[in-house]
């Protein structure tokens, strides 16, 4: 398929599988303007966090969204959640646009999509007890208005998380970073959301607990019919957990792909060098493996380079690069690059 | 994220009961003067809750065939131009300064409080131009403030809480907003707007509990503010007024004319007043220091 094709479909990221669309990205950007002045603010420039990305997520998947700090995953997920306010782009959770929801509507589409976050020491307010943590969006949402019911059912999902039912009685600071990121997950699930964001969910954990949440999150995702997003940098966890991984670079999606054939066969030079980062646990093979080696630092947001924003680091880039803007483009079934040169 | 940690450490002192009371015992050793101050106050409630049982004379009734008696057995602080007890008017003044400066300060910060951190929260427009409010607000020195509300209101114990309660609303405010927008980029915020919670919830329940370390500062010391700023008014004849027993009225009716001929008049509500202010603001310093971890010198 040509490059061309890709841009007249609207949105074209699907892995062409069965079920239908749970969550649909189309070009969402997020610019945070650099103001200047206390009175008259001026705006100085932009910093492109997000830069026109575009992905489907169909029920019951999970999408891996991988790339190293500073481009753009984690606002990706905050503009999803609604938490930051896109600068343009669409997000359609089931039809509907969140973007154009007004706050009452908007407040009632949240029970629907939750959040993990990334670090379970400031993710829980310190002066509640676990027990009100997760009973709290039951009582506001109306989904457990009797109380000894609530109790129950929180007690339910510390079990279903992994902890002790009594635990409910506890402070978040009495907990280890592991059960708090158990109390996060049991919160996220208080509402029985369709979709969880995972915002690096394991990657302030120690990596003999990391595994254990992961293998929760997958039972969980069994259990309860659950859609991912996992925003991850820890290649390993996306390749155990995820169905398709899209990889980032700048806020902008440079490959998508299913998940083993990104792995197997990565046709971006950037995916390239990511995964040839990742270290082999067998010494000779780790000696002998060849490396790409991209030179230089990720270049700021705010001036991004012209063209594809990855030419300057790129070992392949030709003159071309630094001129025209890649689309994405289907290489192979499913398999999306933002390349002209594979 | 200084913030989440000092309170981290709060709730652990609020939750275990016996170690609750080894804390308080370090804590008097660790901040003796800070505790002076807190046991004065004590001393202070315990006078205005039990005034009539601790006194034998009238605080109102004047007495001609005993003025100007200088302190005795009988009148250990003597007594003053109408003849009345000052030791008892004293102790009966302690409750109208604790009435003012407490009810004052618990309002006035409590508001602020609320006010600050609903600020942070909105941030934006809505804090920028909250803030110059304040601003105005602020640019009047208190005691100009409270001569403003009195003028407008006139006098009497309730419109003397008022002007004294409306210039600390901003200066509690602006304290308060600065530890709110810090906890305002804590991620427990953000999951609570992910949870669909309403602003008032967020503000109230998740917000508001972690800004308490401020917050208790700047009430202990607008307490000590407060007893000071009820008797300044009561001096200029603009507060309390005869003859409801107050420090700063005390003082007023003392110091002009009796200075050098009866000096027990004005000097022992003077000393009260200062008594009063010095431990309130003691034990203020001492709270700060405990609750303010850039100050904690372990």
């Amino acid at each position: 398929m040509r490059a061309e094709t890709s841009t007249l479909r609207p949105n074209p990221f699907s892995n062409g599988g069965s079920g239908e669309t749970l969550v649909e990205v189309e070009n969402l950007k997020m610019h945070f303007p650099i103001t200047e002045g206390v009175f008259i603010q001026r705006i100085s420039g932009l910093v492109k966090a997000v830069d026109g990305v575009s992905f489907q997520i169909k029920k019951g998947e999970t999408l891996g969204l991988v790339g190293e700090s500073g481009c753009g995953k984690t606002t990706t997920g905050r503009c999803i959640l609604q938490l930051e306010k896109a600068t343009a782009g669409s997000i359609r959770f089931d039809g509907v646009d969140l973007t154009a929801l007004d706050e009452r509507s908007l407040r009632e589409m949240r029970r629907n999509i939750q959040v993990i976050f990334q670090d379970p020491y400031s993710s829980l307010n310190p002066r509640m007890k676990v027990g009100e943590i997760i009973g709290e969006p039951m009582y506001v949402h109306g989904v457990e208005p009797d109380k000894k019911a609530r109790r129950a059912r929180v007690r339910d999902l510390l079990t279903t998380c992994g902890l002790r039912p009594e635990m409910d009685d506890r402070y978040p600071h009495e907990m280890s970073g592991g059960q708090r990121q158990r109390v996060g997950i049991a919160r996220a699930l208080a509402l029985n959301p369709r979709f969880i964001i995972c915002d690096e969910p394991v990657s302030a954990l120690d990596v003999s607990i990391q595994a254990q949440v992961i293998n929760l999150l997958e039972d969980l995702r069994d259990k309860f019919d659950l859609t991912y997003l996992f925003i991850a940098h820890d290649l390993s966890v996306v390749r155990h957990l995820c169905h398709r991984v899209a990889v980032m670079y700048l806020g902008k999606i440079v490959e998508l792909a299913d998940c083993d054939e990104l792995y197997d066969n990565p046709q971006h030079p950037y995916t390239k060098a990511l995964l040839s980062a990742v270290p082999v646990p067998d010494p000779e093979v780790e000696r002998k493996r060849p490396r790409i080696i991209v030179s230089g630092e990720v270049p700021s947001p705010i001036n991004p380079p012209s063209g594809c924003v990855f030419h300057p680091r790129c070992p392949i880039a030709v003159e071309t690069c630094r001129r025209d803007i890649p689309e994405l483009r289907e290489v192979s079934p499913g398999h999306w690059a933002a390349c002209p040169l594979v | 994220m200084a913030v989440s940690e000092i309170t981290v450490e709060e709730v652990a002192a609020e939750r275990n009961e016996p170690s609750h009371r080894r804390a308080l015992r370090d804590w008097i050793c660790r901040k003796p003067l800070g505790a002076a101050g807190a046991f004065v106050v004590l001393f202070f409630i315990f006078l205005a809750a039990v005034a009539e049982l601790i006194t034998v004379y009238d605080p109102v009734a004047n007495s001609f065939e005993s003025m100007h008696v200088p302190p005795g057995a009988a009148h250990w602080f003597g007594t003053d131009q109408f003849g009345r007890d000052i030791l008892t008017r004293i102790i009966f003044g302690a409750r109208t300064a604790l009435l003012v400066g407490f009810l004052a300060s618990v309002v006035g910060s409590t508001l602020g409080l609320v006010l600050g951190v609903t600020s942070a929260y909105f941030g934006g427009r809505f804090d920028l131009i909250f803030q110059r409010i304040m601003d105005v607000f602020m640019s009047f020195p208190l005691i100009i403030m409270a001569l403003a509300v009195v003028s407008i209101f006139g006098t009497g114990i309730q419109n003397v809480i008022l002007a004294i309660t409306i210039p600390f609303i901003p200066r509690c405010a602006r304290v308060v907003r600065s530890s709110a927008l810090a906890v305002r980029e804590i991620p427990y915020v953000d999951a609570a707007r992910t949870l669909g919670f309403v602003h008032t919830r967020i503000i109230l329940r998740h917000m508001v509990p972690n800004v308490m370390a401020p917050y208790l500062i700047m009430l202990t010391t607008f307490m000590g503010q407060a007893i000071l700023l009820e008797a300044s008014l009561s001096y200029l004849g603009l507060g309390v007024q005869e003859p409801t027993p107050a420090w700063g009225l005390m003082l007023q009716g003392g110091a002009e004319e009796y200075a050098e001929s009866a000096p027990w008049i004005p000097i022992f509500p003077g000393l009260a007043i200062t008594t009063a202010v010095f431990a309130f603001n003691l034990f203020g310093d001492a709270l700060r220091d405990t609750l303010d971890p850039r100050l904690r010198s372990e």
